[in-house]
């Protein structure tokens, strides 16, 4: 009975663990990345938070009652409430960028925001885009030499 | 290709978690460390929330650097989003959001300053407490879009909290003892006015967290209207 209910508790710290990062790398849109990460962390702390749990414990506080009661670990919550703290801290960063990925490129999926970035870095440089259809990688332009540097030795 | 990669990666990372997990024994934590903080933190700290006690007393330069991260993801975010824009194309909300956010402002204040002036009695704490605070100063902006919150006030109750938790820490660096150590009497167990300066560090970490926050939340709301 007890075993099994700490394998269930174990196996869903770890499903959510394993959810989340599943759900960042498979998934193509931004703000489902950002809740994929949410998860994740949620996993994370859950299984920190049991690996101080304790039979028959109350919560860490301690009281006036002289009965000595066993309690739970309070380090791994100490730890966790750290943890959560710093994930709300990236969850916003993580928001702020996809909000400016929004308003820049207009879409949330990512392939197509990665391809308008790069197409703004090649246009911003001067150069063809490397992967166009178009132009495939064997015919594209050579760079034209410069002229000056050819005629530069005639000039005396 | 990039679907095997991870399937092959996730099997790997659950079986090595399962393998950890299977070494545990469920509900027989192996740590002493937390046996030895239940004995010993009511004469070292005087907390009766452990967990306080933990955060504040045993691990505060821990605590230290979580604020700082804290702060460099508000910055970040600040940074990313650019200046808050007056004037929002929003319309306000009706009536019963906007009275009911005027209803509300002064309880979130009053559960929040509550949750952090009690967080070494009770379960809770300037983290906790600071979130409902930032969630108070927040309610009236999503009624009314067109006000804005003062980020020069947010920078400085920001700045005075968190130069607060260093001076206390430096306090017990000057009077010979360690960075962060718990200072002045600890008073009566279980009164509010206990555990030395626990409960002003955690004062501190609420207004810091509470502001932190406060505009980090605003930044977000006033930046998505633009693009909708």
């Amino acid at each position: 009975m007890n075993t099994s209910i700490g394998l269930v508790f174990f196996v869903g710290a770890i499903g959510l663990t394993a959810i989340g990062i599943a759900g960042m790398v498979l998934s193509n849109h931004l703000f489902r990345m950002v809740l994929a990460l949410a998860i994740a962390e949620a996993g994370a702390n859950l299984l920190l938070i049991l690996a101080g749990f304790r039979w028959d414990a109350v919560a860490p506080i301690l009281s006036n009652s002289e009965v000595a009661q066993s309690m739970v670990d309070p380090v791994p919550q100490a730890m966790v409430l750290t943890a959560i703290v710093i994930g709300v801290g990236v969850q916003a960063l993580a928001l702020s960028l996809v909000i400016r990925v929004r308003q820049r490129y207009g879409t949330l999926d990512m392939q197509e925001a990665r391809q308008r970035m790069q197409d703004d870095l090649d246009a911003a440089a001067g150069v063809t885009p490397s992967r166009s259809r178009q132009q495939p990688a064997g015919e594209r332009l050579l760079p034209v030499p410069d002229a000056t540097v050819e005629t530069g030795g005639r000039h005396d | 290709m990039r679907s095997l990669a991870t399937v092959l990666f996730l099997g790997g990372l659950v079986f090595l978690l399962a393998v950890l997990t299977e070494t545990l024994s469920f509900g027989n934590p192996p740590m002493l460390v937390g046996d030895a903080i239940q004995r010993t933190a009511v004469n070292d700290v005087g907390a009766a929330n452990l967990v306080t006690a933990v955060v504040l007393g045993y691990r505060g330069l821990d605590t230290l650097g979580e604020l700082s991260i804290l702060f460099a993801a508000a910055t970040a975010g600040g940074l990313v989003l650019g200046a808050a824009r007056a004037g929002s194309r929003q319309r306000p909300g009706g009536f019963i959001l906007c009275a009911g956010a005027d209803l509300l402002f002064p309880l979130l204040l009053v559960v929040g300053l509550y949750i952090v002036m009690h967080g070494h009695l009770t379960p809770g704490g300037g983290f906790q407490g600071g979130v409902v605070l930032a969630a108070a100063f927040f309610l009236p902006l999503l009624a009314r879009p067109t006000e804005t919150l003062s980020h020069t006030w947010l920078s400085v109750v920001e700045g005075m909290a968190g130069t607060a938790f260093i001076a206390i820490g430096m306090l017990a660096l000057f009077r010979g003892e360690a960075f962060l150590a718990p200072l002045f009497d600890k008073g009566v167990f279980g009164e509010l006015v206990s555990s030395g300066s626990l409960p002003l560090l955690y004062l501190a970490v609420g207004l810091k967290v509470g502001s932190e926050l406060a505009s980090l939340l605003s930044r977000l709301a006033s930046d998505d209207e633009m693009t909708s």
